[in-house]
């Protein structure tokens, strides 16, 4: 019904007043979505100056019309209901009665518009602060929840697929080696440029091999790992399960007597919990590499002597505090993607939610963890 | 006899080399409620994707009018695909626009109008199907028959000249079914809109429609055509039979 706007007819809503308090409206015209219709604020302007107790409305010139000309009318028909306006429709097409009876057959629901009201600020926060109490609750459930379920793993009475976990575990493992390889080797790479900066001041530039070695082993491998497994495979744990919840296959999982937590969140974490230390080990060479690339080439360096002073600066020990890191990290990347996956709405679009929010919280609980084991390994000068 | 709304011939779906119906031939007429009928796997929702226009035929032809669906140019198969509406299973209503706004779009894309009107269009609707009151819910926060309702405010928004029901009363209570079915019917009624229904829902295909065909997924072409009550009592095939007869014989 949609029409060009050319070879259309000026439509017109004509009121005259006849006999007594009587009004005739002749409605002419073309009343489509492609065309100027009368404003229906103007013709209530007209129709409270003539003070009308009936209204006859003449369509015999009405040409083509649309939902355009039902919604003037359902309009009209409104306010002439308030007016007591008696409105007599039977001069106009069928069709266009019917859908105007079919528009007011059904109720109105009374109490329909959402509360839309300004909160005062004390209300806002008071209610910001009962949702991050709510939040936290949940929180501390999910981790007991895992806490328990992770004892039942440890008797061997958790239920889940070895299955599951190998696919899992190819995922977030080998699948993310490209990534890992490019990013750890470029932050090895910056750390040697900006510590070579500095060190050659004094002449010092071998220690650039500690710089790199310590940092990467130390701080920036499980770090870096663990922030591009948080973006990566934290969403992708996130969406997993947030749309497994939209379909209703966690209730199912539920009402067999599955422990949602044993079947969907051990794997992912025991996964993690493995792969990350893996790729955090793989990361730090990388890292150490990108140092010697910038020694050869930049501080003329030779390979044996960058190695030589690498091994020199590090012991195993460093190499352990950024593997147990990484474990961390690990857990904490799995926790953020499983928490928000489940607790995720029922719309398509709580996913994308479901999926950020595990992102950002994956990487604040990483960098508050990592400076909080950095502090402990101080006190405890590991 | 009225007028020819979509004809179709000869029409062979397929994906890839599987064939899943061939050799289709039938006319929609202006006005009538079109059912396509037929047990699960059949392709009624293939079909139903041909005729919007989503799917290229594997062979033959569709015709809106006299023109040739895959002949003509790219932008007029668009502007005969929205003259479409369409209401799909489950809605299909964005999740992240509220109802209104779901109805609002594609007038907004689509007409000059003023957002006041524009406005007002979603509102009337909204209250052709009964869901005046719920312009400012998402569909996330509605039950399923009213997410179906909602489907069908927004199938209206442009005054559709065709409407495609996929499965109207699927997931549906009797209740809920049946005043979808009365929707469906005062719309043509009021509106002469012809309409394509993809149903196996018996209640209702006997309740609407007034031409139908039936699609079997053995021989993989139409085996009966016509009026669904008449095709009870005259259709001499076993399959139609028993597709159609079930609970009364």
């Amino acid at each position: 019904m949609l029409k060009a706007g050319f070879s259309l007819n000026k439509s017109t809503f004509e009121l005259s007043l006849t006999e007594g308090k009587i009004s005739e409206a002749r409605i002419q015209g073309d009343w489509v979505m492609g065309n100027v219709v009368p404003v229906f604020a103007e013709v209530k302007q007209q129709l409270q100056q003539q003070q009308c107790t009936q209204l006859h409305l003449k369509g015999e010139h009405l040409g083509d019309w649309d939902s355009r000309f039902v919604l003037f009318l359902f309009e009209l028909e409104v306010y002439c209901k308030v007016q007591n306006i008696v409105l007599d429709m039977t001069g106009l097409p069928d069709a266009a009665q019917g859908l105007l009876k079919q528009a007011s057959a059904f109720p109105v629901r009374e109490s329909g518009q959402k509360e839309n009201l300004q909160k005062s600020f004390i209300a806002q926060l008071g209610q910001q602060a009962q949702a991050l109490y709510k939040q936290t609750l949940i929180m501390l459930t999910f981790v007991g929840e895992v806490y328990f379920s992770s004892l039942r793993l440890l008797r061997g009475k958790a239920c889940f697929r070895l299955q599951d976990l190998w696919l899992i575990m190819q995922e977030c493992g080998p699948k993310a080696l490209p990534i890992v390889t490019l990013i750890s080797l470029l932050v090895g790479l910056i750390l040697a440029f900006v510590g070579a900066m500095q060190l050659k001041l004094f002449g010092a530039q071998i220690y650039v091999a500690n710089l790199v070695g310590l940092g990467m082993a130390r701080e920036m491998g499980a770090m870096m790992t663990a922030i591009i497994m948080a973006g990566r495979t934290g969403a992708a744990f996130a969406s997993q399960l947030g749309s497994m919840q939209v379909n209703e296959e966690i209730d199912a999982l539920e009402t067999l007597g599955i422990s949602p937590i044993d079947f969907l969140v051990l794997p992912r974490m025991l996964a993690l919990i493995v792969m990350l230390p893996l790729l955090c080990l793989y990361a730090d060479l990388m890292g150490i590499f990108g140092g010697l690339l910038v020694g050869m080439t930049l501080l003329d360096i030779s390979v044996v002597e960058y190695l030589v002073q690498t091994r020199s600066a590090l012991d195993l020990n460093d190499f352990l505090t950024g593997l147990i890191k990484s474990s961390v990290f690990g857990v904490l990347v799995a926790l953020a993607g499983c928490l928000n996956g489940m607790q995720c709405g029922r719309s398509s679009s709580s996913v994308g939610d479901a999926a950020t929010a595990a992102v950002v919280a994956g990487i604040v609980s990483i960098v508050v963890a990592d400076a909080t084991l950095t502090v402990v390994y101080q006190i405890i000068g590991f | 006899m009225t007028q020819v709304h979509i004809e179709v011939r000869d029409l062979t779906m397929a994906y890839d080399d599987f064939i899943i119906q061939q050799q289709l031939n039938f006319s929609i007429h202006k006005g009538d409620i079109f059912i396509v009928m037929g047990g699960n796997g059949c392709g009624k929702s293939t079909l139903l994707r041909h005729l919007l226009g989503l799917k290229k035929p594997a062979a033959g032809e569709i015709f809106y009018q006299n023109a040739n669906l895959w002949e003509i140019s790219d932008a007029q198969r668009k502007k005969i695909m929205r003259s479409n509406g369409v209401m799909y299973q489950s809605g299909a209503l964005w999740s992240s626009l509220t109802l209104a706004e779901n109805i609002e779009l594609p007038l907004k894309e689509y007409t000059n109008l003023a957002a006041d009107e524009i406005k007002g269009l979603a509102y009337l609707k909204l209250a052709l199907v009964g869901l005046v009151g719920f312009e400012e819910y998402y569909p996330a926060e509605i039950s399923g028959g009213m997410k179906k309702r909602a489907g069908l405010a927004r199938a209206l928004a442009l005054d559709p000249d065709i409407l495609f029901f996929d499965e109207p009363s699927a997931g549906l209570d009797p209740v809920s079914a049946k005043l979808l079915d009365d929707l469906i019917l005062s719309i043509q009624d009021s509106l002469g809109t012809t309409i394509v229904v993809v149903t196996h829902d018996l209640p209702s295909l006997f309740a609407i429609g007034t031409d139908a065909i039936f699609l079997d997924s053995i021989s993989k072409t139409v085996i009966a055509q016509g009026a669904p009550k008449k095709l009870l009592q005259e259709c001499p095939n076993p399959t139609v039979q028993s597709f159609l007869s079930r609970g009364i014989k």
